[in-house]
C-alpha cells in the first residue's frame, strides 16, 4: 500500500494516467527504451491497473463524483436563472441583433435565409476561421496518421463486400450526393449552407467508398485531387473575404452586387462562399474516413 | 491604411498555412519565416504607430459596424502584444529549427509549419479581436493547431502527452464555450463594448446575478484550464519533455500567453474591472496562482530531466501570472502582464538552449549527463545562465522587475493579500533558485575536457544569432523596463 506522500508524488509527475481509468485494458503504448526505436511496444509503465493501489481507485471515482455533483448544481442553479427558453422577450431574442437580423437580412445581404446572411456576411469573418478549424484538424490528423512515404495509414482495415450494401449504395449514392449539392446551392434561399449540405455530400462520398473498396481498393479521390479542392477553396475564401473585409472597413462597395432576391444568383458572395465551405467539409469528412480506414484520401 | 495591416496579416497567415500545407520541407520553412518576419514588420509599424500617439480604432471586418458584425479593436498594447509574440515567434523557428527537423519526419514539416502558421494567425486575432465569439473560434484553432505539433514527433510518448493535452485543452474549450452562451443568454450581444455596457447595467440592477456570475467562471476556468494553472498544470510536464523543443517553447511562450492575454481582455473589456473584482472572481485566480506557484516549484526541484524540470517551472510562472492579476485591479493587472512578456521571452529561450545543450552530450536530457556541457557549446551555456537568472529575479534581468511590480501591487492591497504575495514570492525565488542554481552549476562544473562533438557545435552555431538576441532582449527589457512597465500600465489603465 502506497502512502498518501508517495501516490501525491506519482501523481504529481504525470504517472497516473487518469484519461486511461476507463480503459479496459490498462495499457498504454511508450517507446520501446531497449531498441531506441519509435516503435509502440506494450509495458506497463503507464498502466492505471498495474501501479494504482487500492486506495487511489477507490477515491479517485469518489472524488469525481462528488466534483461532478457540485458543477452539476452549480450549472442547473444557473440555469434556472437563466431567461425562460423560447420566450419572445428575452435579451438574446428581442436585443437589437437579433431584431436586425430578422428584419433587415434581406434588405442588407440578399439572402432569403437569414441564418445564411449571418454566418456568411454579418459574421463572416467567425465563419472563416471556423473553416480553418476543420482544416487544421485535417493537418492535424495527417501528422499523426499519414507515413510520409507512403500516403497511407498504419493497417487496412478492410470492408468486406456486402451485397444488400452495394446494392443500396449504388441506388442511393447519386441521390444522396444530389441532395447534399442542392443543399448547399440553396443555402441563401431556403434551409441549407456550406456545412450541412458538405456532411451530407460527404456521407454519400463515404458510402460509395465503403462499397467500391472492396473491388479495387480505390477511393472516389487522390490525394492530389483533395489537395486540390481544399486548396483552392480555402485560398479562394480567404481572398474573396478579405476582399470583402476590406471593402467594408475602408467604406467601398464591393463588386459583388445583392441582386435580386430569391434568384439562384443572388446575394453576393454567398453563394460561392457556400460552395467553398460545402467543398472543404466534405473533404474533409470524406479524408478523415479514408484515413481512418487506412487507405489514401 | 496602416491599420489594414492586421487584416492583410491575417488573411496572409491564413493562406500561407494552406500553403505549406502541401508544399515541401524546404519551402514550407522559408514561407513560414517569411510569414511571421512580415508579421513582426506591420505589426510593429502598427504599434509604433500607436505608441507616438495614433488613434486606437475599431476595424470592421465586413459592411457592418458593433454590435452586428464582426470587428478587430487595433489598440496600442494589443498590437503591442502580438509584435512582441511574432519576434519570439521568429527566434523560436530561427534557433530551433535544428529540433524541428530532427523531431519531426521528414515530409511531415510541411504539415508543422502549416500548423506554426495558423497559431501565427490566431495569436494575432487573439490579441485584436473586439468580438467575444471570434476569440473562441480562433481558440479552437491554436488548440487543434498546438496537438498537432505536438503529435509530429511521432513516438509512443509523445502521442501520449499531446492526446493528454487535447484533453485538457478541449475541456477548457467547452468550459469558454457555455460561459459565452450564458453570456449571450443574458446580454444578447457578442461584441465587447456593449458586452460591457450591458454586463455593467445588469451587474449595478442585480438581475441574473447569478448567471453573471457562472458565466464569469467558466470564461476564467476555461482559459486557466488552457494556459495550465495548477491543478490543470499536469499536462505540461509530459508534454514539454517528450515534444520537439521547438514545439514546447511555442506552446509555453505563445499559445498558452495567447489565452492569458484573451482572459484579461475579457476581464477588461467584457466584465470591466469594477464588476470582475466586485464579484470576488480575482480571489479565485489569486488562490489557484499561489498553489501552482508553489507545487510548480516544489515539483521542479525533484526533477532530474532538465525538460520537465522547465515544464514545472512555467507551471510556477503561469501561476505567477495569475496571481499577479488576482491582486489588484490596476497594479495587478500591470504586474500580470509584465511577467507574461517576461516569461514569453525567456521560457523559449531556456527550452532552445538546453536543447543545444542536450545536443552535444547525446541527446541526453539527465542532469548527470550535462556536467560541463556549459563549457562545451559556451553560447548556448550563457544564454541559459541569463534565463535561468530571469527565473530566479536576479537584478537586471526582466524576471527581477516583474517580481517587483508584483510585490509593488501587492503592498497596496489589503492585509492578507499584502503577506501571502510577499511570502510567496520570498519563497519561490528560493525554491526557483534551489533548482536553476543546481542546473547552471552543474552546466559549468568542469569534469573532463570538454567535447561538444558535431552536433552540440552544429546545433550552436544555428542556435548562435536567435540565442544572442533571446539574452539581450531579456537583459534589455530588464533594465530599461520603463517601457514594457509604461506598455503594461497602459493596458491596465492606470495611464
Amino acid at each position: 500500500m502506497k502512502s498518501f506522500r508517495e501516490w501525491f508524488r506519482d501523481w504529481d509527475s504525470g504517472r497516473y494516467d487518469l484519461t486511461e481509468m476507463t480503459a479496459s485494458s490498462g495499457e498504454a503504448f511508450r517507446e520501446d527504451p531497449d531498441s531506441g526505436s519509435s516503435r509502440w511496444a506494450r509495458t506497463e509503465v503507464f498502466s492505471i491497473r498495474a501501479d494504482v493501489t487500492g486506495t487511489f481507485r477507490k477515491l479517485y471515482p469518489v472524488m469525481s463524483l462528488i466534483l461532478c455533483a457540485v458543477i452539476i448544481v452549480f450549472l442547473l442553479y444557473t440555469v434556472e436563472a437563466l431567461p425562460p427558453f423560447a420566450s419572445a422577450d428575452t435579451p438574446a431574442n428581442a436585443g437589437e441583433v437579433s431584431l436586425r437580423y430578422n428584419s433587415m437580412a434581406l434588405e442588407e445581404t440578399g439572402a432569403l435565409n437569414v441564418v445564411s446572411g449571418v454566418i456568411l456576411d454579418y459574421r463572416a469573418f467567425d465563419t472563416l476561421g471556423e473553416s480553418h478549424v476543420l482544416f487544421a484538424a485535417a493537418v492535424a490528423v495527417f501528422i499523426l496518421m499519414l507515413e510520409p512515404t507512403k500516403g497511407a495509414g498504419p493497417e487496412t482495415l478492410g470492408v468486406s463486400p456486402d451485397t444488400v450494401l452495394e446494392g443500396t449504395a449504388r441506388v442511393l449514392g447519386p441521390v444522396i450526393a444530389v441532395f447534399g449539392i442542392y443543399i448547399i446551392l440553396n443555402g441563401h434561399l431556403g434551409p441549407g449552407g456550406g456545412f450541412a449540405g458538405g456532411s451530407v455530400l460527404s456521407g454519400a462520398m463515404i458510402l460509395i467508398r465503403m462499397t467500391s473498396r472492396g473491388r479495387d481498393g480505390k477511393g472516389l479521390l487522390s490525394m492530389k485531387g483533395y489537395r486540390i479542392i481544399t486548396a483552392s477553396s480555402l485560398i479562394f475564401y480567404s481572398l474573396a473575404k478579405g476582399y470583402s473585409f476590406w471593402c467594408g472597413a475602408n467604406g467601398h462597395e464591393t463588386i459583388f452586387s445583392a441582386g435580386e432576391a430569391g434568384r439562384i444568383f443572388s446575394a453576393g458572395l454567398i453563394l460561392p462562399l457556400n460552395i467553398a465551405v460545402g467543398a472543404v467539409v466534405a473533404c474533409t469528412m470524406y479524408g478523415f474516413y479514408s484515413i481512418f480506414t487506412g487507405g489514401e484520401v | 491604411m496602416i491599420y489594414d495591416i492586421p487584416l492583410l496579416l491575417i488573411v496572409m497567415s491564413l493562406i500561407s498555412s494552406v500553403i505549406c500545407s502541401f508544399s515541401g520541407d524546404r519551402f514550407s520553412r522559408g514561407l513560414c519565416i517569411f510569414l511571421v518576419s512580415c508579421s513582426l514588420l506591420g505589426n510593429g509599424t502598427l504599434a509604433a504607430h500607436l505608441l507616438s500617439g495614433g488613434q486606437s480604432v475599431y476595424y470592421m471586418m465586413g459592411h457592418f459596424p458593433h454590435p452586428w458584425g464582426n470587428e478587430l479593436r487595433l489598440g496600442m498594447t494589443e498590437s503591442f502584444m502580438i509584435s512582441f509574440f511574432s519576434l519570439v515567434m521568429l527566434l523560436i523557428l530561427l534557433g530551433g529549427g535544428r529540433s524541428i527537423r530532427e523531431k519531426t519526419e521528414k515530409g511531415r514539416r510541411g504539415y508543422y509549419h502549416a500548423l506554426v502558421c495558423l497559431i501565427m494567425g490566431s495569436l494575432t486575432v487573439l490579441c485584436y479581436t473586439n468580438d467575444i465569439f471570434t476569440g473562441y473560434v480562433f481558440i479552437e484553432i491554436s488548440t487543434l493547431a498546438s496537438a498537432g505539433i505536438l503529435f509530429s514527433r511521432g513516438t509512443g510518448r509523445s502521442i501520449l502527452a499531446s492526446v493528454r493535452y487535447m484533453i485538457f485543452s478541449l475541456v477548457g474549450s467547452g468550459l469558454f464555450m457555455m460561459g459565452l452562451i450564458i453570456l449571450y443568454a443574458i446580454t444578447g450581444y457578442l461584441l465587447m463594448p456593449e458586452l460591457k455596457e450591458s454586463v455593467c447595467s445588469l451587474y449595478s440592477s442585480g438581475t441574473y446575478a447569478m448567471p453573471l456570475i457562472s458565466s464569469a467562471a467558466l470564461l476564467s476556468i476555461g482559459l486557466a484550464v488552457k494556459s495550465g494553472l495548477f491543478p490543470f498544470h499536469i499536462w505540461m510536464s509530459d508534454t514539454y519533455s517528450e515534444a520537439a523543443p521547438a514545439s514546447s517553447a511555442i506552446l509555453s511562450g505563445l499559445v498558452c500567453k495567447g489565452y492569458i492575454f484573451l482572459l484579461m481582455k475579457i476581464i477588461r473589456d467584457v466584465f470591466g474591472q469594477d464588476v470582475y473584482y466586485g464579484m470576488g472572481m480575482n480571489n479565485v485566480l489569486f488562490v489557484f496562482g499561489v498553489l501552482g506557484v508553489i507545487v510548480g516549484s516544489v515539483s521542479a526541484i525533484r526533477e532530474d530531466d532538465i525538460f520537465r524540470m522547465l515544464a514545472f517551472s512555467s507551471a510556477c510562472q503561469i501561476g505567477y501570472v495569475y496571481m499577479a492579476a488576482g491582486i489588484s485591479p490596476l497594479a495587478g493587472t500591470a504586474a500580470a502582464l509584465y511577467q507574461m512578456f517576461a516569461h514569453s521571452a525567456v521560457k523559449p529561450s531556456l527550452f532552445l538552449s538546453s536543447d543545444v545543450l542536450c545536443a552535444c552530450r547525446g541527446d541526453s536530457r539527465h542532469f548527470s549527463d550535462l556536467t560541463g556541457a556549459g563549457y562545451s557549446v559556451p553560447l548556448a551555456g550563457i544564454v541559459f545562465t541569463a534565463g535561468a537568472l530571469s527565473m530566479i529575479g536576479v537584478p537586471a534581468t526582466m524576471g527581477f522587475v516583474s517580481k517587483c511590480l508584483m510585490g509593488g501591487a501587492a503592498l497596496a492591497a489589503s492585509d492578507i493579500k499584502k503577506y501571502t504575495v510577499l511570502g510567496v514570492i520570498a519563497l519561490s525565488t528560493l525554491l526557483n533558485t534551489l533548482y536553476f542554481a543546481r542546473t547552471v552549476i552543474r552546466i559549468y562544473t568542469y569534469k573532463d575536457p570538454p567535447r561538444a562533438g558535431r552536433a552540440g557545435t552544429e546545433a550552436q552555431k544555428a542556435f548562435a544569432v536567435p540565442g544572442t538576441v533571446f539574452a539581450l532582449l531579456n537583459l534589455s527589457m530588464g533594465i530599461f523596463a520603463s517601457f514594457l512597465t509604461r506598455v503594461s500600465e497602459k493596458f491596465a489603465g492606470i495611464l
